[in-house]
Order: structure tokens, then C-alpha cells, then sequence
């Protein structure tokens, strides 16, 4: 009972902040509609007994990618009348596709089964919760057999950050910047001259 | 109510993509919307992962969603920095305006 309750207040809120993410008006508020959809499908996540990835997006999504959002919506300075002009003409065929994969879905979960083999054929059957946590599981799967799938995501997280830099990096000709190797480099006597000074005659 | 099973988290994953593939299409005016409609997207897959794994008591679904979530980051990160150069670039975020290649 109360296991149905959480989940129909988790999945009510997912889905109507959902639809608020892609109706509202203000982009800010979208982002801040998307913070309570990815709480609320984390919240999910932990009914489902998937807390590791549950609290990873807490972290990744809220922590990370929508605050980057927020920062990117907050930083253009658009125009936010505008933005919602063309809604009307372009609604009805998103609507239209929209309950066209709806049902399309719907068909296929009715009939739908799974294979009689679907349990032997599990890649990785996960442990006992009572003996191994489902993080430490997790991590046992992840640092062994999919090692390489892991170094492989930290090097698309790398790439990321290098194509975001270069990107976005502007050189401006105006700013003067220190070059210590110029400065090091420069020959004395660009620099310096040395001058027979009479006395009390000066330069 | 009674029993909450695998059908209940994947019609709330299909209700989610259903709602993100519509936000693609209602939003032509501002492509911020637009990826995060695509993030929606991305989180109704990770659901429906999510789901299976349980149900399957499967633990590679949850791998799996860990990569869909590493790829997620990526995606946002380099999305965001292409509308940061071209709003620079042209002062407008609409996908109207995005016609340089005349596609």
C-alpha cells in the first residue's frame, strides 16, 4: 500500500513537471521543472531498489547538468516573448506524434512477454541484497567486467570537456597577456642601456 | 492501486518520452528547451533500464544506465557550448534562424 502510494506520487510529479518542462513560458522556470522531474525519477530509481543510480542522479543531473542549464538560460540573453510565438502552429503535429508513440507503446507493452529463457539468459544476476549492497555490487561489475566500457566513458567525458573549452574559448587580440617566455627571451640590449652619467650634468 | 509492477514504471517511462518527443516539436523557438526535452528523453530510457534490471534482478541494466548518464553529461556539456557560439555568433537561439547549411 504504502510502496503504490510513493510510487504514484513519485510518478505523478515526474510526468507533470514533465509536461511543464516543455509548456512553461520562462525558460528558467523549464529548467527548474526539469531539477523536480529528475528528483522525482530518482525517486523512482530508489523504489525500484536502484539506489547507487538513484543518488548518481541526484548528483550528475540536478548537481551537474541542470545548474550547466540554468547558467546557459540565465547567460543568453533572449528574447522571452518571442519565444512562444510559433507554439500554436507546431503544437498539433507534436501533440499528434506525441499519442501516436503513446499508443504505439501501449500496443506493444499489451502484448508483450517475456522469452521463457529471459532469467537464464541475465548477463549479471545481482546478489543478495542482505549480503552485498547494491552499490558495492555495482562497483564489483563495473571495475571487473565492464573496465574498459569505463575508462572508455571517462575518455567521452574528456573529449566533452575538451570540445566545450575549445568551443567556447575566445581569443581577444586587445587583452594583454604576460608571455614569460618572451619576456625572458628578450636580449639585453633591447632592454637596457648604459649610459656615462658627468656628475652633476645628467642625461 | 495494488501491486506496483513493471508495467507501472514503464508506462510512466512512455508517458515521459511521449512528453519529451512533443517538447521537441512544440518548441521551435528556443533550443535550450529542445535539449532538455532530449534530457527527458534520456531519463524516461534510464527508467525503463532501471525497471527491466529489477525486474529481471539484472544488474548490467543499472550499468548501463550509469553510461547513458556519462553520455548525458557529455551531450549537455558540448549542446550547450555549440548554442553559447552560435547565439554569439548570430544573437538568436532559433531553430528557425539555425539554417547556415540550407538543409
Amino acid at each position: 500500500m504504502i510502496h503504490a502510494l510513493t510510487f504514484y506520487l513519485f510518478a505523478v510529479i515526474a510526468v507533470v513537471s514533465g509536461l511543464l518542462v516543455v509548456t512553461s513560458r520562462n525558460p528558467v522556470h523549464s529548467v527548474l521543472w526539469l531539477i523536480l522531474a529528475f528528483f522525482n525519477g530518482a525517486g523512482l530509481f530508489v523504489l525500484m531498489g536502484a539506489e547507487f543510480v538513484a543518488m548518481l542522479v541526484v548528483v550528475v543531473y540536478v548537481g551537474a547538468v541542470a545548474v550547466l542549464f540554468l547558467f546557459v538560460v540565465m547567460m543568453l540573453d533572449i528574447n522571452l516573448l518571442g519565444l512562444r510565438e510559433g507554439m500554436q502552429r507546431y503544437l498539433p503535429v507534436g501533440a499528434a506524434l506525441a499519442v501516436v508513440l503513446v499508443i504505439e507503446m501501449g500496443v506493444l507493452f499489451a502484448n508483450w512477454s517475456f522469452a521463457g529463457e529471459a532469467m537464464t539468459l541475465r548477463a549479471a544476476p545481482t546478489p543478495d541484497v542482505a549480503e552485498v549492497s547494491n552499490t558495492e555490487a555495482l562497483g564489483n561489475l563495473l571495475y571487473t567486467q565492464y573496465v574498459y566500457l569505463f575508462q572508455v566513458s571517462g575518455l567521452i567525458l574528456f573529449v566533452a570537456m575538451i570540445g566545450a573549452i575549445v568551443l567556447t574559448l575566445r581569443v581577444n587580440p586587445n587583452v594583454r597577456r604576460q608571455s614569460i617566455g618572451r619576456q625572458v627571451h628578450r636580449p639585453k640590449d633591447e632592454v637596457l642601456a648604459v649610459r656615462q652619467v658627468r656628475n652633476r650634468g645628467g642625461i | 492501486m495494488g501491486e506496483i509492477g513493471l508495467a507501472h514504471y514503464l508506462t510512466v517511462s512512455a508517458i515521459l518520452f511521449a512528453t519529451g518527443v512533443f517538447g521537441i516539436f512544440a518548441n521551435k523557438k528556443n533550443v535550450v528547451i529542445i535539449m532538455m526535452s532530449i534530457e527527458l528523453m534520456l531519463l524516461a530510457v534510464t527508467i525503463n533500464m532501471v525497471a527491466f534490471s529489477a525486474h529481471l534482478q539484472d544488474l548490467v541494466g543499472q550499468i548501463f544506465t550509469m553510461f547513458i548518464l556519462t553520455v548525458a553529461a557529455a551531450e549537455a556539456g558540448i549542446g550547450l557550448a555549440i548554442v553559447v557560439v552560435f547565439f554569439r555568433n548570430r544573437g538568436s537561439i532559433e531553430v528557425e534562424d539555425i539554417n547556415s547549411l540550407k538543409g
